[in-house]
């Protein structure tokens, strides 16, 4: 107490510094991500207002994918099942709006992320009622959600109305901002800052860091963690529906979103014990790992080697921020 | 009060707790009545079904399923799990295809054991000294097991590959009119020595003190760094071994053979009563698990039902059984 007193202070009459202080870590990743576009733009000369698109609409579905695992996972929790939810939500949108208009599109749109509200309250009662670890019950619903989606459509197939490729595709006013890079701003933003600043988004931090400090402040553990399932499910069944809107077809079979969202999601700063980081920084980890795979292939080198390096720097990121954690109790 | 243990004792069948007790301390006996239920539906649908060759076809499949459990077993036993199973077997097993035709069976079988061992080293100093979760290393690992192991299929794609005859005979042959299969050869002393170690081992009590409790297990004196490391070798050895058999089974040799089976050994050992907590659990029933899958599986298949519900009601089984053992172990 009488040590994060003067912190607090000093807080409040740097407020520059405190924001540098508390967001480091992703003012760092921006950062970053600055250096590579530089050094993308060196290693390939032609690189520019087309591939600054292709990487917008390439991000997209990965990232809401990441903002759903950093919820989760802020509240100390996570969430095997987000790539399996994604193929559900999609396949159920590519199969209902195929060839339809514009208008059965939106009530398609409405249905589907109530949908995804429904699987992201499975998930979460499931977590809460049977005390069953949160890695053990995802990992088998993922099973579960996997498997409805081949129900709904065995092979790829189904379309996407019109409009909602015109969402994501194409530049929006200036050639240099995608419109899928909007929409991913604009989606976020309207679920996630409302919440931040709400008593509930302050719970999935609070029960995440402390479950038992949280419990005594009269915060109500259960309901906070079937809640953050709820919001991870309506964010998955945003990315099925963007991913379908990217792609233009439906995809039974989940893609590698899971493990590449937990990997965005520990590069973005959010602690897997819990209780800290934000949307952002995974986010932008999301374009650092796509751009990255990007320059090894303009770099000539094995696209296999990408996947490798993916590997590594998941390890390394996190490595580092143990490391990192254990100097600071240390001290 | 020796007369009321007495009597306490003749009525531990009969009671509730007793029940509850019964599934956590030996949760072995009603799976194996679970399997047998399994069996008895199995040959009400399709009468005639089940028969000794059955037996073997399901034998055959069960064995690389339960070896990949195995290795789950001993991580989960630590408070950890190991998803890069799947990519280590699966590169395990293209290793031996693209080198046993210049390099002779022994050579090969050896190249693929030491490069699954190096992945399970570095998963081991990462989990252990680094402290990384287990979830993320070995996450991590699988990704840089498949990159490599797809670098590698594109270097040898010139010479041709193929799985030895060998593994072929191992992983799908059965012997005594179709009975018994192989891969038992194998299985037999790698389950024997699992179960022994486990229960008689100072190593094996270790795996269960890390997990149920590491600060106890240091403040007592052992370094669990070094437990762990020596885990993730041996978990990676086993995870190489079904990957051979896998090979053989399919005849195929792939660089993502095996990733379909990563989740499915994790829900062997979770049915077998292993708390992914640590610290709690056993190899004897992953092994019973591997089963209850394999014939669940073959009975839904001759049910007529798609690939989809298999796994619908694979994940229903996985959060029930958990859900169960949750109860009991918690109230008991």
């Amino acid at each position: 107490m009488t040590a994060s007193a003067p912190a607090v202070e000093e807080h409040r009459s740097r407020p520059l510094r405190g924001i540098l202080q508390r967001n480091g870590w992703t003012l760092g990743l921006l950062g970053f991500l600055v250096v590579l576009l530089v050094f993308t733009k060196l290693i390939q000369p032609s690189y520019g207002v087309s591939g600054i698109q292709g990487l917008a609409i390439a991000v997209l579905p990965l990232a809401l994918a990441a903002a759903a695992q950093a919820v989760v996972v802020i509240a100390g929790g996570i969430d095997l099942s987000i790539g399996s939810m994604m193929a559900l939500t999609s396949v159920i949108a590519a199969t209902r709006m195929d060839e339809q208009s514009a208008g059965v599109g939106v009530a398609v749109v409405v249905l589907v992320l109530v949908i995804g509200l429904v699987i992201g309250a499975v998930n979460g009662a499931l977590v809460v009622v049977t005390r069953v670890p949160d890695i053990v019950v995802t990992l088998a619903m993922s099973f579960v959600w996997a498997g409805a989606a081949l129900l709904v459509l065995r092979t790829p197939g189904g379309g996407s109305v019109e409009w909602l490729r015109d969402l994501v595709l194409g530049p929006f006013g200036n050639e240099w901002i995608p419109r899928a890079a909007i929409a991913l701003v604009v989606m976020v933003a309207i679920i996630w800052i409302p919440l931040q600043r709400s008593r509930l988004g302050l719970s999935f931090y609070a029960i995440g860091s402390d479950q038992l400090a949280a419990f005594r402040s009269g915060v109500s553990v259960g309901w906070t963690k079937f809640l953050a399932y709820v919001v991870a499910g309506l964010f998955s069944a945003l990315a099925g529906i963007m991913l379908l809107a990217s792609t233009g077809i439906g995809t039974p079979v989940p893609g590698p979103y899971t493990l590449l969202s937990v990997a965005a999601v520990v590069l973005g700063g959010v602690s897997l014990a819990g209780g800290r980081g934000g949307l952002v920084g995974p986010v932008i980890a999301v374009v650092i790992l796509s751009l990255l795979r990007t320059d090894m292939t303009f770099m000539r080198l094995n696209t296999n080697l990408a996947t490798v390096a993916q590997g590594v720097i998941l390890v390394a990121v996190v490595m580092l921020g143990t490391f990192l954690t254990l100097r600071r109790k240390a001290e | 009060m020796t007369e009321a243990v007495a009597t306490a004792e003749r009525n531990r069948w009969l009671t509730a707790a007793g029940w509850r007790s019964l599934f956590r301390d030996r949760p072995v006996i009603p799976l194996i009545v679970l399997l047998a239920l399994l069996v008895v539906v199995s040959e009400l649908v399709r009468p005639g079904v089940v028969s000794p060759g059955w037996a073997g076809v399901i034998m055959r499949t069960a064995v690389p399923l339960a070896i990949l459990a195995g290795a789950q077993t001993l991580a989960m036993l630590t408070g950890g799990i190991d998803l890069s199973v799947g990519a280590v077997a699966s590169m395990s097993g293209f290793v031996v295809a693209t080198l046993v035709g210049g390099q002779g069976l022994g050579v090969a079988i050896l190249v693929a054991v030491v490069a699954a061992a190096l992945a399970g080293l570095v998963t081991g100093i990462g989990v252990g000294i680094f402290r990384v979760h287990s979830l993320i290393m070995t996450l991590g690992m699988s990704f840089i097991v498949l990159g490599l192991a797809n670098v590698w299929q594109i270097q040898m794609v010139q010479t041709g590959s193929g799985v030895p005859p060998e593994l072929r005979t191992i992983g799908s042959n059965l012997a005594f009119e179709g009975v018994v299969p192989y891969s038992l050869v194998v299985f037999v002393p790698i389950a024997a020595l699992i179960l022994f170690a486990l229960r008689r081992t100072g190593y094996g009590r270790l795996l269960y003190a890390v997990g149920d409790n590491p600060i106890a297990a240091r403040l007592s004196g052992t370094r669990p760094w070094q437990v762990l490391i020596a885990l993730y070798v041996i978990t990676a050895v086993l995870a190489a071994i079904a990957g051979f058999l896998y090979s053989g089974l399919t005849n195929t040799a792939s660089v993502t053979l095996v990733d379909t089976q990563v989740l499915p050994s994790v829900a062997a050992a979770v049915i077998g009563g292993t708390s992914i907590l640590g610290g709690r659990g056993g190899f004897g029933g992953s092994i019973v698990g591997a089963l209850i899958l394999t014939v669940a599986t073959s009975l839904l298949s001759s049910l007529g039902q798609p690939e989809a519900v298999r796994q619908i009601l694979f994940g229903a089984i996985i959060v029930l059984v958990a859900a169960a053992y949750t109860r009991v172990t918690s109230e008991g």
